[in-house]
């Protein structure tokens, strides 16, 4: 399964979000440093979710971080990421 | 794993304000590190960094030290604030010359 598939499968599973945004931003780091070859490398995730209510921002990248400790582990290398409440994201 | 966590401890309890980025505020070699330093730069903010990119103790260290798997990483007062997310969400909604302040940090006016 692709890289970006599993994480929104996982993220669709852990935080019932809803809204969700994987974006597969690995071609604007082809060839840096320590960039993997072949891509899915770099995303950037919009998460709308009730599940980040009352936790703190840090909290909330740890919660969406467990969910995905296996790509982070593994193929992915950087993970940018929005986190925002149902409230949050209607205010925006 | 512990002796490394010993050292990190020793330089953010040395460190008011310490970084962990790959590269050097001088030169990043990365651009979510990049955008750290730039921050605390133009705030004004006196801080210390550490590449870990000189070191893969460091590098694999600060990620189970703190519990976060990403880099770069920033901690003011010993405590960790967060990543290149978290410092530019409260850097771009303003909370972040306040929080410093109120840590004690010195910041440009």
């Amino acid at each position: 399964m692709p890289v970006s598939d599993s994480i929104h499968e996982k993220l669709t599973k852990g935080l019932a979000p809803q809204r969700l945004e994987v974006i597969d931003e690995s071609h604007l780091h082809a060839g840096h440093a320590s960039a993997p070859e072949g891509g899915e490398s770099h995303f950037r995730l919009l998460i709308v979710s009730a599940a980040f209510e009352g936790l703190s921002r840090v909290a909330r990248q740890r919660l969406v971080n467990g969910l995905l400790s296996e790509e982070l582990s593994g193929p992915v290398h950087a993970l940018a990421m929005k986190t925002l409440t149902p409230d949050e994201a209607a205010a925006a | 794993m512990t002796d490394i966590h010993d050292a990190i401890k020793a330089q953010i309890d040395a460190n008011p304000v310490m970084v962990f980025m790959k590269g050097t505020p001088q030169f990043p070699q990365c651009g979510f590190s990049s955008v750290v330093v730039q921050i605390l730069d133009h705030l004004g903010v006196d801080y210390h960094a550490a590449n870990v990119l000189e070191s893969d103790d460091l590098r694999q260290g600060v990620k189970t030290f703190s519990d976060w798997p990403t880099i770069p990483q920033l901690y003011v007062k010993g405590e960790f604030v967060g990543g290149c997310d978290i410092i530019r969400e409260m850097f771009e909604q303003g909370e972040l010359r306040g929080f410093l302040e109120e840590k004690g940090v010195p910041v440009a006016a």
